[in-house]
């Protein structure tokens, strides 16, 4: 099948929809479908041979954070060569509800266009000014998934109409069989994430990390991801910010290695999430999890039952079900064996072959994708 | 103002909303592209699974009254009037989940010769019944809504299409054969 999927973000910037459809589209052209990837990129940056660069996207402030967008006549232009160059049988947009390549995309094509929605924004103003707009470019969407059953609830609220549940996958084999490394074993605590983002809510562990030691002192944190180590520690009492190894950003075979070492994994993220990968990878590794019961999180962890939540912010809370925890070899082991159970769901085996159903279904007696020449005349002349 | 630019200006706004007009009647003709399409996909899905199910039931894998009722409701399935469509369908899937209700069934299913192969194809076809359900009642909501605009009414830019109904019915998959597909059943 060929296939054309748009990304909506900078591809030389990591990010969680950016790796998602990296690996989406290694999967599908593993199993032998063409693949062509629209993505934003700076022209200098190498790129792998299945994505097409749209060009360089523009910082913009969007929504309370700097979103790196693309939009203008420019993009509109590489979008329509891209989509006369690739005879897709299937259109695949991602995040087609931002102001982005993808929107973009959506305005400029017809034919089978499936849409995944990442993320579960509140509903913003620009979104219900835009409505009128967004709208019919949305309306041509013929299948809709959205990755958590949360993201799914926010979606139907805020445009209406419905949509598939597909989660995100991940590549379970490549966690479950990393080799532990021993300097990371030993009572341990794992956290990744970027340590300046509040969202990540390592502060939330940072306050809780007194309590854990004071009941068991032998404990270590592990702390993989970008950011400013010193300003970190600052709020712990000196003594105990040995007890703090910063292992800086890791490689993704260091981040196996990690989630297979940890006693727990902590994710104690404040909010922002709509679906959480990270929990799933740990789960993979087999490391017991500990969460912050945000609903995207207690989804992931089937209901509390794949691993255990705390109240969100609550660093107490925290402390405690850690220090059990660590206690109770027992109970971490029940948690691997359940988690081992469910992340199956997640593998890329899976996961593809949904979303091959969905392109199937949507292909079934429809055309190729093609230029939607209406959108053009009507914006050249109105 | 001059005569000239009151005609100028009137033809101006006349060309607007002629461009208007006839963008959203393309609009509402893609919407009602996009809903037959659909809907020849819901139907090449639910047929796949009948037959797939009609076969199992006449294979003899099954004990003769669970072949019965499986044969029964795929056969009614198959031939049901457009009304009594969505009743029929709705009853096979109910006589699917009776069938497989535990995962011993599906293993018998599995292990029957060439029964490896319709158990998936049953599996991939309960799978895609609801998706290709949620797909077409998502453009049939799309174009009630914007069947609902007065311009639209009012211009009857609709044509003559009929306004789009859902497609109601049960199409909750039995646990024990889509568990499998999900990779959480017995030696998988």
């Amino acid at each position: 099948m060929r296939i054309g999927i748009v990304c909506p973000y900078s591809w030389d910037v990591p990010g969680g929809v950016q790796f998602h459809i990296r690996d989406l589209a290694e999967h599908l052209i593993r199993l032998g479908h063409d693949v062509s990837v629209l993505a934003p990129a700076d022209d200098e940056t190498p790129l792998p041979s299945y994505v097409v660069s749209a060009g360089r996207a523009v910082p913009v402030p969007y929504n309370g954070s700097v979103a790196r967008l693309n939009f203008g006549l420019l993009s509109a232009a590489r979008v329509r060569r891209w989509l006369a160059d690739g005879d897709f049988e299937v259109l695949h947009i991602h995040e087609p509800a931002a102001p982005s390549l993808a929107l973009l995309a959506c305005w400029a094509a017809r034919g089978p266009i499936v849409g995944t929605f990442h993320t579960s924004n509140p509903r913003s103003r620009a979104m219900i000014a835009a409505y009128p707009i967004l709208q019919p470019a949305l309306e041509k969407i013929s299948a809709r998934i959205a990755v958590s059953e949360y993201a799914r609830r926010t979606l139907v609220e805020h445009l209406g109409g419905d949509a598939v549940v597909i989660p995100n996958g991940v590549d379970v084999g490549f966690f479950a069989d990393a080799e532990p490394a021993p300097e990371w074993q030993g009572d341990t605590i794992g956290f990744i994430g970027r340590i300046d983002e509040p969202r990540k809510g390592l502060p939330v562990l940072m306050r809780a990390l007194p309590a854990i030691l004071e009941a068991r002192p032998q404990t270590r944190l592990l702390v993989a991801g970008r950011g400013d180590e010193k300003e970190a520690v600052a709020p712990l009492p000196a003594a105990m910010r040995e007890r703090v190894e910063f292992l800086g950003m890791v490689s993704d075979e260091d981040k196996a290695r990690l989630l297979r070492s940890v006693d727990v994994y902590v994710a104690p993220n404040t909010g922002g999430e709509s679906f959480g990968i990270i929990l799933v990878e740990a789960m993979s590794a087999g490391a017991p999890v500990l969460a912050s019961d945000l609903d995207a999180f207690v989804q992931v962890l089937d209901g509390g039952r794949a691993g255990e939540v705390f109240a969100n912010e609550d660093a107490e809370a925290l402390a405690a079900a850690a220090v059990r925890l660590l206690a109770d070899p027992l109970r971490r082991k029940h948690l691997t064996e359940r988690a081992g159970r469910h992340v199956r769901r997640f593998d890329w085996s899976t996961v593809g072959a949904d979303i091959l159903a969905v392109y199937e279904t949507v292909t079934e007696g429809a055309g190729a994708v093609a230029a939607d020449d209406r959108s053009r005349t009507f914006r050249l002349r109105g | 103002m001059t005569a000239l630019a009151w005609i100028i200006w009137t033809t101006v706004a006349l060309v607007l909303v002629g461009l208007y007009l006839s963008w959203t009647a393309g609009r509402l003709d893609r919407l009602h592209a996009r809903i037959d399409a659909a809907r020849a996909a819901l139907d090449a899905q639910l047929l796949r699974r009948a037959s797939v199910a009609q076969e199992l039931a006449t294979s003899g894998v099954f004990d003769p009254a669970a072949s019965m009722l499986l044969y029964q409701s795929a056969h009614d399935a198959r031939l049901a009037a457009e009304e009594q469509r969505e009743v029929a369908e709705s009853e096979l899937t109910q006589a699917l989940r009776a069938v497989f209700a535990d995962a011993e069934q599906v293993e018998a299913v599995r292990a029957a010769p060439g029964g490896e192969e319709s158990a998936d194809e049953l599996a991939a076809a309960v799978r895609r019944v609801p998706m290709a359900r949620r797909f077409h009642n998502d453009a049939v909501r799309a174009a009630r809504a914007l069947r609902r605009h007065r311009t639209v009414r009012w211009l009857r830019l609709a044509g003559h299409a009929p306004f789009p109904l859902a497609f109601e019915m049960d199409d909750g998959p039995p646990e024990a054969l889509v568990d499998r597909a999900n990779g959480g059943g017995p030696g998988h």
